[in-house]
């Protein structure tokens, strides 16, 4: 499949990732790592009130300790004549798009609203300065549940949204799918939450500004899956500095699960921070603040129905969603429930009417934006749940009503009634995988002669698909991006055949170091340990638009192939010179070129390279050095897809419910490196069931978090999951390169819905139909015992 | 995450402690700092200073006398009570118990004398020592004093260790022939401490039936709760099945339930039926052998 044909097997090779022993062994710089000289310390003050009016601040006290050499409230940003604000990045028609001051100017909207800066000497004296601070808070009513948001009356978050309606968005066909229900023989019904989520990165949010007066250029590291993104919306809103004049670097990144895409206020104020004092200014979050203030995924409440005919063939489907914004547009934010939710409800299934109406909803809480899903594991427990519940109705069992409706391999490219074009899938091959590693039969057999005993086993299924790597930019214009959504790659081989590469993903955690050398290694014949890749640095690489949505191999990698291929191209020229043949009798192949017939005569990459940099003896025309750039824009998007299998026990007496089993068959089309891979689908499935069975963020009616510690907010932990069984079917994206999909996102946007339905499986003797998630111990008992 | 300025003692006799404990009244003392260093650096406590009295070598170390009786130095670890043959032998309960706790480094820091100190109702150790009918000894500037387990705990956080203060050991009888234990916990989702814990004790007769039974729960209410009615109602019977589900459906009352966002208190107190049953029911069995 690869197009030099180089080194054979390199690309699918189960690899170790080059970049672990340096994570492991704490060498790896992250941006709270780095010390430059003169460097202060910024600590942020935070509403603790979800809303309140701002009378006065007093920062004197906070000035006069020993060691602070700064505060700065809204006032400073306003007289500095700076934009001052953090804009959306994703229009829609009705969207209400109210200001986001980088500092609160006369109200704060949520518990961690940023209300002053601090800077001192060192972080103990910005922090114990923040208590010297006096802020005259006049409290006001707030609203942090979704709901109760868009009643009448509910205080408003924003003058512009005095209904705290942040837009409505519609997508399908409203009467038809009316008409499909009336011919329904059932209709599930179901009143679904999808529920809040913290996304814990391990390393905390962080940024590092160091202006220099003298160039009036700012240099920025933080921690970012988007440096140019972040250098963009700087420029443009935030801080007003010329684009070529900012320099965003990400340093190692621990993690973000979407957290780290978005542009917060918290970098803009360490910038302007450094503007004013012309020192470096560092900030890291306290873990406090990163679950304040990175933004939150899900927080929707859902009523959603399936109508099916006789044969449990599925006729319609009707959602209405309220998701909550926050209190705040954070970057991306409208695009999530609405593009990436309303999109993906024909799941894996021919479904004739679709109609989704989704109420975006301001309220009194952190911000929500992309958490590692976006919309698809939102999408997926609402279809998958309603098919269950349409195979109980019907007394189908659920996996007979799914194979009934799945788009047959021959309908592909399959045209959804929600804007996509599947480009590809086979469904029941998954499914066939997934049933046989369970022994489904043997399963209910197993489920019927507990139930005897009084044990409550279940089994749940997630037959999922996923749109990722966003495509093509001019799609996602029309839709309301204010990005691109192609990638930028250059493929530079050096004078001595070494290769660097240059990429504008932006890796945290995946393994980017590791697969992207496996691609180019691949292509160009050359070692694996002869590339290099380098990420995160604007002033290094081409425009680029990061990491996120699953998008980096899809589109990154294939701009790294198309990149590469060129590279081979003009060496090819070189070489057919340099041999004195025509170029279309070279054969390329384990990174040697030789023309055809007489193999014994090969010029290697690394001799044409040195060639083409000494430049003494070229084709005419042809220019020195052997290097190549793409940017690549899909087609499409990819579409992974397979099945999840969940299998637990509920213990009737306490209501715990222990995970089993664990069965993902994932098709995530060509796979690098089937370790990552691996690597990616488990940690996805562990964010999963976290949704499932453990986290959920909770307000109380003033508006605080009141799990805002890890002692109250449950992230799964190794010893409640089982060991994952994982397979796969390939069915390669048939329009990139690389036949290549996404993986990074697929395991969390299966497996709460399979876990989910896995727990009302084993209730169903109890009459259960529905639990939303988190579903807790007591959840489980109070359903059981009808309390 | 970032504390308060505070002064740092590190005092190397029991005495020293309890002297600079009382120059200074707004010092905390300091064992393995879990609770009070995370406490610190949220400013939810903010002492002016901290006395660490982690390696006094007088508070560490377990000891059995030839009556079987432990004596357990206050600073002694979690993992070290856990691994302890001595305290395996005469007190499983507490070995069991002090296994549940947290994982592996908060077991290598955490400490017994700063577990029941800080009473932190969802802690494992509280209700383990009720039921064993453990002494704590605590040292101050009068002098020492012994305090039975059942008057230690007051409430949510409160102990009757009076201001100046510190706990030095505990003593724990060794279980009879005959007997059995069991500790069980419902862990917390995200803390990993108990939404419930249960630990029983269990004594036969030879003729099988129950001589003596004790039943003790922490993290359903603000203090450890002693169910003696469930124990009472066991003695003399044949601690079958049925016989331990009876004593507890019928007797097991939680006074002042705890509930909050994880666990309503009506939950709990289901928590503590269910956990109670199975813990009476492992002791028994272990009490056969
Ligand atoms: C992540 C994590 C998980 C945990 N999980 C559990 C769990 O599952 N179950 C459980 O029971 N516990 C758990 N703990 C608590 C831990 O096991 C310790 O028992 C607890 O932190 C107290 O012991 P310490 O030695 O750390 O005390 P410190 O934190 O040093 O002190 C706690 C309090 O007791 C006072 N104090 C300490 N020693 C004495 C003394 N000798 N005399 C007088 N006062 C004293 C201190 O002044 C302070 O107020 C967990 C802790 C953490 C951080």
């Amino acid at each position: 499949m690869t197009h030099g044909n180089g080194t054979r097997g390199i690309f699918g090779s189960a690899i170790k990732r080059r970049e672990d022993p340096k994570l492991i062994t704490g060498r790896a710089k992250y941006t709270d790592d780095l010390q430059l000289p003169g460097m202060a310390y910024a600590a942020i003050l935070r509403s603790p009130f979800a809303h309140a009016r701002i009378r006065h601040i007093d920062t004197s006290q906070a000035l006069a300790l020993e060691g602070v050499l700064a505060v700065f409230t809204a006032q400073d940003v306003e007289e500095a004549g700076i934009p001052g604000v953090v804009p959306v990045g994703w229009l829609l028609p009705t969207l209400k798009t109210p200001a986001h001051p980088i500092l609160a100017k006369d109200r704060v909207r949520y518990v961690g609203d940023a209300v002053a800066v601090v800077v001192a000497e060192d972080r103990y004296t910005a922090h114990d300065a923040l208590e010297a601070i006096q802020v005259d808070y006049e409290p006001l009513a707030a609203v942090a549940d979704v709901r109760q948001a868009v009643e009448p009356g509910a205080p408003a978050v924003h003058e512009e949204a005095p209904d705290n309606v942040a837009f409505t968005w519609e997508i399908g066909d409203r009467e038809g799918t009316d008409t499909a229900f009336q011919q329904a023989a059932h209709v599930a019904k179901l009143d679904i939450v999808n529920n809040r989520l913290i996304p814990n990165a391990m390393e905390p949010r962080a940024a590092l500004a160091d202006f220099d007066p003298a160039t009036g250029e700012l240099t920025l590291y933080m921690t970012t899956q988007n440096p140019h993104i972040h250098r963009l919306l700087m420029s443009l809103a935030s801080i007003g500095l010329p684009e070529h004049k900012i320099r965003v670097v990400a340093p190692e990144v621990g993690g973000g699960f979407g957290s780290k895409i978005h542009h917060y206020v918290d970098e803009a104020i360490v910038s302007f921070a450094s503007m004013k004092l012309g020192r470096p200014v560092k900030w890291t979050a306290t873990r406090t603040e990163t679950y304040q203030t990175d933004a939150h995924g899900r927080d929707h409440v859902t009523t959603a129905e399936m109508a099916i005919d006789g044969e449990g063939k599925i006729l319609g489907v009707r959602v209405n969603t309220y998701a909550a914004m926050g209190a705040y547009l954070s970057t991306f934010a409208p695009a999530v429930p609405t593009y990436l939710y309303g999109t993906l409800l024909s799941g894996e299934y021919d479904i004739p009417h679709i109609y989704c109406h989704v109420t975006g909803v301001f309220t009194h809480t952190t911000p929500v934006d992309a958490y590692r899903g976006a919309g698809r594991p939102e999408a997926t427990l609402v279809i998958e749940r309603l098919v269950d519940e349409c195979a109980h109705l019907a007394g189908m069992d659920p996996v007979e009503l799914r194979r009934r409706n799945f788009v047959p391999p021959d309908k592909f490219p399959y045209q959804t009634q929600v804007a996509l074009v599947y480009d590809s899938g086979n469904y029941e091959a998954a499914l066939e995988k997934a049933l046989e590693k369970v022994d489904y039969q043997q399963f209910r057999r197993e489920q019927e002669e507990a139930r005897r005993q009084g044990r409550y086993l279940g089994i749940g299924f997630s037959t999922y698909i996923e749109a990722c790597g966003l495509a093509p930019s001019a799609l996602v214009g029309q839709l309301g991006a204010q990005a691109g959504q192609w990638e930028s790659a250059v493929v530079r081989v050096h004078p001595t055949g070494k290769v660097t590469v240059y990429s504008g993903s932006s890796g945290h955690g995946q393994g980017h170091e590791t697969t992207f050398a496996q691609i180019v290694a691949a292509e160009l014949g050359v070692p694996y340990e002869d590339v290099e890749i380098v990420e995160g640095d604007t002033e290094a690489i081409p425009h680029g638009w990061g990491t996120y949505g699953s998008r980096s191999a899809a589109v990154g990698g294939s701009a790294i192939a198309t990149a590469a291929r060129r590279v081979v191209d003009k060496a090819k020229k070189i070489a057919a010179h340099l041999l004195e043949a025509a170029e279309e009798d070279i054969v390329f192949e384990d990174g040697k070129f030789y023309v055809k017939g007489s193999p014994d005569q090969a010029k290697t990459l690394a001799e044409v390279s040195l060639q083409a940099y000494l430049a003494h003896n070229l084709p005419k025309g042809l220019e020195p050095a052997l290097e190549a750039t793409a940017f690549y824009d899909p087609a499409n998007f990819v579409f992974p897809f397979g099945t999840h299998v969940a299998i637990v026990e509920v213990d009737p007496e306490t209501g715990q419910v222990e995970l089993k089993r664990y069965v993902a068959v994932d098709d995530v089309g060509n796979v690098i490196n089937p370790l990552i891979v691996d690597g990616q689908i488990h940690g996805g499935i562990a964010q999963g069931v976290g949704q499932a069975l453990y986290e959920g963020a909770v307000y109380d009616e003033s508006g605080n978090l009141v799990t805002g510690t890890m002692l109250d907010y449950a992230v799964p932990k190794a010893h409640f999951l089982p060991a994952f069984e994982t397979d796969r079917t390939v069915t390669p994206c048939p329009h990139n390169p690389l036949g290549v999909k996404g993986v990074g996102e697929a395991g969390t946007i299966a497996s709460t819905a399979a876990v989910v339905n896995a727990v009302v499986d084993a209730l169903r003797p109890f009459g259960v139909t529905h639990l939303n998630p988190p579903v807790t111990a007591e959840k489980v008992w109070k359903a059981i015992h009808g309390a | 995450m970032i504390p308060p300025k505070f002064d740092y003692h590190r005092p190397t006799s029991v005495q020293e402690a309890v002297q600079l404990l009382q120059s200074s009244p707004e010092a905390k003392v300091l064992a393995g700092g879990h609770s009070l260093i995370p406490l610190m650096k949220l400013r939810l406590a903010a002492p002016a200073a901290v006395i660490d009295i982690g390696r006094i070598p007088d508070l560490r170390g377990i000891q059995a006398l030839d009556s079987g009786e432990l004596r357990i130095g206050a600073c002694t670890t979690h993992h070290e009570i856990a691994t302890s043959q001595a305290v395996q032998r005469a007190a499983p309960l507490l070995a069991e118990a002090a296994a549940q706790i947290g994982d592996r480094q908060v077991r290598y820091r955490g400490t017994i004398g700063g577990n029941l100190a800080h009473a932190d109702p969802a802690s494992d150790l509280p209700a383990v020592v009720v039921a064993l009918n453990a002494t704590l000894q605590a040292e101050g500037p009068q002098g020492s004093r012994s305090i039975p387990a059942a008057e230690f705990f007051v409430d949510l956080m409160t102990t009757t260790l009076q201001p100046g203060e510190i706990l030095t050991q505990i003593r724990v009888p060794a279980l009879g022939q005959g007997t059995g234990s069991c500790y069980l916990k419902f862990e917390h989702p995200a803390s990993g401490y108990a939404l419930c814990g249960a630990a029983a004790i269990v004594s036969l007769n030879p003729d099988g039936s129950c001589a003596q039974a004790r039943l003790c729960f922490n993290g359903v209410s603000a203090r450890p709760v002693d169910a003696a009615a469930v124990a009472q109602a066991l003695v003399g019977s044949d601690l079958s099945d049925g016989a331990i589900d009876a004593a507890v459906e019928d007797h097991l009352r939680v006074p002042d339930p705890v509930g909050d966002i994880h666990a309503s208190a009506s939950y709990r107190q289901e928590l503590a039926k269910a956990l109670g049953k199975r813990a009476l029911k492992a002791a028994r069995d272990r009490a056969r052998g």
